[in-house]
């Protein structure tokens, strides 16, 4: 009998990095909420949340234990298996996406050699992109099993713009895919890591391209018509109440996160620090100033998300899906030309 | 029975379930929602047979993408199940009938191909699912039938964009 013949080891050390990276990632989306809050504050030149603890730092907590302690309503007219599953959904695709983001080179514990990502599979930004896609049935679900034609409406308006703006997402990225020559992100991080230059360098209008199809994605402003509050009351999650709104609106922060994470691993480094040679130092010590380095990436990252917010008016529709349809999809075949150019002349 | 087979029969039994549920359900969108699970069973298949790009790509085109326009599309009918038009026992029976005698056939045929008798399915071996054989594959061997399908789907494309202005 080998059925259960396991590296149980193996097994072992990938379920706590698991544990760690997604527990770590809903705590960072914890304090993201607190972020957002305070950045607008600022913005708008008021204090923001400062009753909870010291500055405020309770508060994500008492807004927790707010949203778990509200009532459960679920419609009368509602589909009550979708309605449920539809929170369920956004949240599980929203944290599947950890699975292949590289969070630092190896370490060394216990004689084992231990990568800091939970699985290094060669179709890693298809993968990605795999869940991303998938992303959308949460919120498709939910909307069209509240049985309100707003949240129908836009679940629709979500859906539709997903799908638009994944197309410029996936041709920005062919580029990046042309000058690296692998699909792994562990391998696009190592290549920065060794190489000179970060690939924002060879791939600017990439970036630039990707980054707004990123905030398209999220449903971040200006993009957030799903949650066009002064058309559609309040979005695909209005009949939502208590802990499945709260998956609803964490499953944003998530998405955040982990699209500013793959950001910074494809074009900004990853785990690099610049100007720093990890062989100097322990392996171990290199692989945590490798997190740390990543971290500060994705907290800069957000930030930048959550100025935009707070600075940039909502777009219409019509503005959307023509700055979708007939802007980035033309510059994104625009960069990928220039780039197959490049390539070919050897520069 | 190793850990591959163990998968191998949880995934057919998950998809053939599926497949059934698609078949059975009242609501149109459970139907959906249940095909997207079929493609989840046969994408866990494909990886067990080492085509980890075929496995992905099927994810992101069906599941994430067609499926996607399905559900919309069936959204927006909003499809009542009492203005679903009932069809008459005759039309069933013919129905079942024509479908069984298909899948007889099928299974007949797919038994007497010499090619696959007496060989089993290599799980978890070759490469060629893998994305730089493919790669390699399709852009040497199979350079010609793979630019006149692209031409195919370019072709469709301008098509859909006509279809739609109008």
């Amino acid at each position: 009998m080998t059925i259960l013949a396991f590296d149980w080891g193996l097994v072992i050390e990938k379920l706590i990095l698991i544990a760690v990276v997604v527990f770590g990632s809903l705590g960072i989306a914890l304090y993201t909420t607190f972020g957002e809050r305070k950045v607008a504050a600022i913005l708008q030149d008021r204090p923001g949340p400062n009753r909870a603890g010291p500055f405020g730092l309770l508060q994500p907590l008492a807004d927790g234990v707010k949203l778990i302690m509200k009532e459960e309503i679920i419609p009368n007219a509602a589909n009550k298996w979708l309605f449920i599953l539809g929170p369920g959904l956004a949240m599980t695709a929203s944290l599947m996406t950890c699975a292949v983001i590289p969070w630092g080179s190896d370490i060394e514990l216990f004689g084992r050699k231990i990568a800091l990502q939970i699985a290094d599979i060669n179709i890693g930004i298809l993968y990605v992109f795999a869940v991303v896609s998938m992303g959308v049935y949460g919120i498709m679900i939910g909307g069209w099993a509240s049985n309100n034609k707003f949240s129908l409406m836009s679940s629709l308006r979500a859906a539709s713009q997903a799908i638009s703006y994944e197309l410029a997402m996936g041709l920005a990225l062919i580029a990046l895919l042309m000058t690296t020559e692998s699909l792994s992100l562990k391998t696009i991080v190592e290549q920065q890591v060794k190489g000179n230059w970060w690939n924002i360098v060879y791939q600017p209008l990439g970036f630039l391209l990707f980054f707004i199809a990123a905030l398209a994605e999220c449903n971040r402003t200006p993009f957030d018509l799903p949650e066009a509050e002064n058309e559609l009351n309040f979005g695909y999650h209005q009949e939502y109440s208590s802990m499945k709104l709260g998956f609803y609106l964490f499953a944003e922060y998530i998405n955040m996160i982990m699209s500013s994470a793959i950001m910074a691993s494809m074009y900004f480094g990853g785990y690099d620090l610049p100007f720093f040679d990890e062989s100097t130092v322990a392996p171990n010590i290199a692989a945590m100033i490798g997190v740390g380095t990543l971290l500060i990436k994705i907290v800069l990252f957000i930030f930048l998300f959550m100025w935009i917010r707070w600075t940039i008016p909502r777009f219409r529709y019509d503005q959307l899906m023509n700055l979708g349809w007939k802007t980035m999809i033309p510059l994104a075949l625009f960069n990928l030309l220039i780039t197959g150019a490049l390539i070919l002349a050897n520069l | 029975m190793s850990t591959v087979d163990i998968l191998f029969y949880l995934l057919s039994a998950f998809a053939i379930v599926s497949a059934t549920m698609v078949l059975i359900s009242k609501n149109p969108i459970h139907s959906v929602l249940w095909l997207i699970l079929v493609f989840f069973a046969i994408s866990g298949h494909y990886i067990l047979l080492n085509a980890q790009f075929l496995a992905i790509v099927n994810i992101i085109v069906y599941a994430g993408a067609i499926m996607v326009l399905f559900l919309f599309v069936i959204m927006l009918m909003n499809i009542k199940k009492d203005a679903e038009p009932q069809k008459q026992l005759l039309v069933k029976l013919t129905g079942v009938v024509a479908g069984g005698s298909l899948l007889t056939l099928l299974i007949a045929v797919v038994k007497q191909t010499t090619q696959i008798e007496n060989k089993q399915v290599l799980l978890k071996e070759g490469t060629i699912g893998l994305i730089h054989p493919l790669g390699q594959a399709l852009f040497t061997d199979y350079v010609i039938p793979f630019e006149i399908s692209s031409v195919l789907f370019l072709s469709a494309m301008v098509g859909a964009v006509i279809i739609g202005k109008k």
